[in-house]
C-alpha cells in the first residue's frame, strides 16, 4: 500500500457556482477519456493515448486559478490540462482521431494539442520537454510588462530530466511568472518514484529559494487553494512556485497498459479508486454544504457525457487532411 | 555576381554582425539577446560589444552556463511574442540544445497545426585551426540542416553576414545562423544603407567556364584563394556560395555545373554523412548529365579535432588542397 497522506491544508471558502463548475469539468474531462479508451479498443483511433483519470482534480484545481490569456504547457498525458484551460472537446476528439478540423490539423494528435486562444502552448511528448517553453513565456510576459503567468504541468518522471532544473535556476534568478506544477501520480511509466528520485521532492525547489507546496491533488479545493497563492505571488513580481500534487492515475501508462500487477497492485489501484477519487469527493462536499443534491450533481453527469456523445460524432464525421498538403506547416 | 554599392565603407565580420543586431534591436523592441557572457564582456570574441551600453541588461541577458535552459527559454518567449536571439558560444555546445532545437522549437509550428510559431535565432560558431582541440572546433551545421523546420544560414563575408541576420531575426521560425570564428577579423564592404538579403538565394561569389567549386562559410574565403591560384595556370572556377544551407538554392548550384560540368564541394564540417554529401547528391541529381567527372568533396578530416598544430592543420581543406583538386579535375595535373 502505497498512498501517501499529505499534510492537511485549511481549505478555500469556493462557492457553489465555482464548486459545480469544477465539478462539471472533472466530470468531463473523465468522460472525455472514457471516450478516448473506448476509441483505441475499438481500434478507431489511430495510435494511442496517455489516459488522465483520476488526475482531474490537479489540472481543475490550477487552471480554476487561471485567466484565459494566461499559458499552460502539458505533457503526454495532457487531455485534462487542455479541456481544463478551455478547449472544446469536439476539436480535440477530431486532433485525435487525426482529422483536418482537429486543433494541429491533424499533425499533432493526442500528445501534441495546442490551443493558443486558450494560453495551451501545447503538450509534449518529451519528459520535461516543455519546461524551458513554460518558462520562456513567462519570461517573455514578464519582459513585454503583462502580468500573465504560466504554468509548466509534469509529471514526476520529469523529475529527472537536467533542464527542469535549469529553467527553475533561471526563474528563480530572474523572477519570472512561473509555475511548475509536479503531478505526482507515483508511477514513472511503470516504475514507482521510489526507485528514481533521490531525497525528498520539494528539498529541490527549495535548494533555488523557491516558493513551493505539497498539497491532496485528489482535493481540487485543496489544489485550486493552493493554485490560487501560487498565481497571486507570480502576477505580482514575486517569482516562480514549485507545487507539488499527490495524485494517482486510474488506468495504466498508456491506454495499452492492461495489466499492471508487475509495477502495482490491484488493491492499490481500488482504494485510491473508492477512497480518493476526487470527483466523489468534491460532489459530496457540495451535497454536505447544501450547494447542490444529489439528482443535481447526476445531471451534469449526464449532461458531461452526452456533450462527449456530441463532440465525438464531430469528429467522427470530419474529413482527414488531403495527403497533398503533408508539406503545409513546416516552416511559418 | 552581386558586389554592393559602398561608397568605400569597409567593417569586420565581426562589426557586421553587431551592426544587424543593433539596427534590428532599435527596429522591434522585442528582439533580445540571451547567452552566457554577452552583456559587458561581449562575448569572448567581443562580437557584442557596446550592445549592453545601448540596449541595456535587459535586452542584452547573461545567462548561466546552462544551453538547454536558455535556448528551451527562448523557444517559450518566440512562441509568446518575442523575438529572441540565443548566443551558444562554440557551436560544440550545440548538442547541449539538441533537444530544444530538434524536438520543440524545429516542430512546434507543424505539430501545432501553423497556430504557433517560434522566430527565434541561434547565434554559433564553426571552424578548426584555432588550437582549441575536439570539443571547441567542430563545425556542427548539418545536424541542424537536417532537420525539417529549421533554417541555417553560414555566412561567408561581412557584406552576406549583416544581411542575411537581419532576415534570419526578421524570420519568423527558428534560424540556426553560424559565424566562423576565425573570420571575425576578416574586413569587407558593407554599406551603411538598409538592406537585407532573402535566406534560400545562393551567390555566385566568382563567374568562372571550367570547374565549380561550391563552398559555404569560410570554406567561400578559402574557394576564392583556390581560385585566384587556379587562374594563374589558366583554369577559370567558379565559386557559389549557398550562403543558407536550409533551405537550399539547389537551382543555383545546379545551373552552374551545367555550365562548367566540373564540381567541388567544400565545408567545414566532418564529410561523413555532411553538406558536402548531400549538396554532391543535388549536382548528381540535377546535373548528372553535363558532368565531365565525378563530383568531388572535400570537408573536414572524420575524426575528433585534433589539438597539435600539425595535426589540426590537415584536418582542414585549405587554398591548397582546393587548388589541387581541381587542377586534377579539369586534367592539368
Amino acid at each position: 500500500m502505497r498512498i501517501v497522506t499529505p499534510p492537511v491544508r485549511t481549505e478555500p471558502e469556493i462557492d457553489a457556482d465555482r464548486g459545480l463548475q469544477m465539478y462539471s469539468q472533472m466530470l468531463q474531462i473523465r468522460a472525455f477519456e472514457e471516450k478516448v479508451n473506448e476509441l483505441y479498443t475499438r481500434a478507431i483511433m489511430p495510435g494511442l493515448a496517455h489516459l488522465y483519470i483520476g488526475q482531474e482534480a490537479v489540472a481543475v484545481g490550477i487552471c480554476q486559478a487561471l485567466r484565459r490569456d494566461d499559458y499552460i504547457t502539458s505533457t503526454h498525458r495532457g487531455h485534462g490540462h487542455c479541456l481544463a484551460k478551455g478547449a472544446k472537446p469536439d476539436l480535440m476528439f477530431a486532433e485525435l482521431l487525426g482529422k483536418q478540423s482537429g486543433y494541429c490539423a491533424g499533425r499533432g494528435g493526442s500528445m501534441h494539442i495546442a490551443d493558443p486562444e486558450t494560453g495551451n502552448l501545447g503538450a509534449n511528448a518529451i519528459v520535461a520537454g516543455s519546461a524551458g517553453i513554460a518558462t520562456g513565456a513567462a519570461f517573455s510576459a514578464k519582459s513585454r510588462g503583462t502580468d500573465q503567468v504560466s504554468v509548466c504541468f509534469f509529471g514526476e518522471g520529469a523529475l529527472g530530466q537536467g533542464v527542469l532544473y535549469e529553467v527553475m535556476n533561471l526563474a528563480q534568478l530572474w523572477k519570472l511568472p512561473a509555475i511548475y506544477v509536479c503531478e505526482n501520480n507515483l508511477y514513472n511509466e511503470y516504475t514507482h518514484y521510489s526507485e528514481t528520485t533521490a531525497g525528498e521532492i520539494l528539498a529541490r525547489p527549495a535548494a533555488f529559494g523557491m516558493l513551493a507546496d505539497r498539497v491532496d491533488g485528489q482535493n481540487v479545493r485543496a489544489v485550486f487553494a493552493a493554485a490560487t497563492r501560487f498565481v497571486e505571488s507570480a502576477r505580482q513580481g514575486k517569482g516562480p512556485g514549485f507545487l507539488l500534487c499527490d495524485t494517482y492515475r486510474y488506468r495504466g501508462h498508456h491506454v495499452g497498459d492492461i495489466n499492471r500487477t508487475f509495477y502495482r497492485s490491484k488493491q492499490e489501484e481500488q482504494d485510491w479508486m473508492t477512497q480518493r477519487d476526487p470527483i466523489t469527493r468534491l460532489g459530496d462536499w457540495l451535497c454536505r454544504l447544501g450547494f447542490a443534491v444529489p439528482a443535481e450533481l447526476e445531471d451534469v453527469r449526464a449532461r458531461a457525457y452526452a456533450n462527449i456523445e456530441e463532440a465525438i460524432q464531430f469528429a467522427l464525421d470530419a474529413p482527414y487532411p488531403d495527403a497533398s498538403d503533408v508539406r503545409r506547416h513546416v516552416y511559418a | 555576381m552581386s558586389t554592393p554599392e559602398t561608397a568605400g565603407r569597409e567593417l569586420t565580420f565581426a562589426e557586421a554582425i553587431r551592426e544587424a543586431l543593433a539596427e534590428e534591436m532599435r527596429r522591434d523592441a522585442n528582439v533580445v539577446i540571451l547567452g552566457e557572457d554577452v552583456a559587458e564582456a561581449g562575448t569572448p570574441f567581443k562580437v557584442l560589444s557596446g550592445l549592453v551600453e545601448e540596449f541595456g541588461t535587459a535586452r542584452v541577458i547573461d545567462t548561466p552556463i546552462s544551453e538547454a535552459g536558455f535556448t528551451g527559454l527562448a523557444v517559450g518567449a518566440a512562441m509568446t511574442g518575442m523575438r529572441p536571439i540565443v548566443d551558444i558560444m562554440f557551436g560544440d555546445f550545440l548538442t547541449l540544445t539538441m533537444d530544444q532545437m530538434v524536438n520543440q522549437a524545429a516542430k512546434v509550428h507543424y505539430m501545432s497545426g501553423g497556430h504557433l510559431k517560434v522566430p527565434m535565432v541561434l547565434r554559433t560558431t564553426l571552424g578548426a585551426t584555432r588550437r582549441s582541440a575536439a570539443q571547441h572546433s567542430q563545425s556542427l551545421h548539418a545536424w541542424l540542416s537536417h532537420i525539417p523546420g529549421l533554417k541555417v544560414v553560414l555566412p561567408s563575408t561581412p557584406y552576406d553576414a549583416k544581411g542575411l541576420l537581419k532576415s534570419a531575426i526578421r524570420d519568423d521560425n527558428p534560424v540556426a545562423f553560424f559565424e566562423d570564428k576565425m573570420m571575425y577579423k576578416l574586413s569587407g564592404p558593407v554599406p551603411a544603407e538598409e538592406y537585407t538579403i532573402p535566406l534560400g538565394v545562393a551567390d555566385i561569389k566568382r563567374a568562372g567556364t571550367d570547374v565549380t567549386i561550391v563552398a559555404t562559410s569560410s570554406m567561400v574565403q578559402t574557394a576564392l584563394g583556390a581560385a585566384r591560384l587556379l587562374e594563374e595556370i589558366g583554369v577559370s572556377a567558379e565559386v557559389v556560395d549557398p550562403r543558407t544551407t536550409s533551405p537550399l538554392d539547389r537551382d543555383t548550384i545546379v545551373e552552374s555545373v551545367k555550365k562548367t560540368s566540373r564540381a567541388i564541394v567544400v565545408d567545414e564540417g566532418y564529410e561523413q554523412y555532411g553538406v558536402t554529401a548531400e549538396i554532391a547528391a543535388v549536382i548528381a541529381e540535377g546535373a548528372f548529365y553535363y558532368l565531365d567527372a565525378p563530383v568531388r568533396r572535400l570537408g573536414a578530416m572524420d575524426v575528433p579535432i585534433p589539438f597539435s598544430p600539425p595535426l589540426e592543420d590537415v584536418t582542414v581543406p585549405t587554398e591548397r588542397t582546393v587548388f589541387d583538386v581541381a587542377r586534377t579535375l579539369c586534367g592539368r595535373a
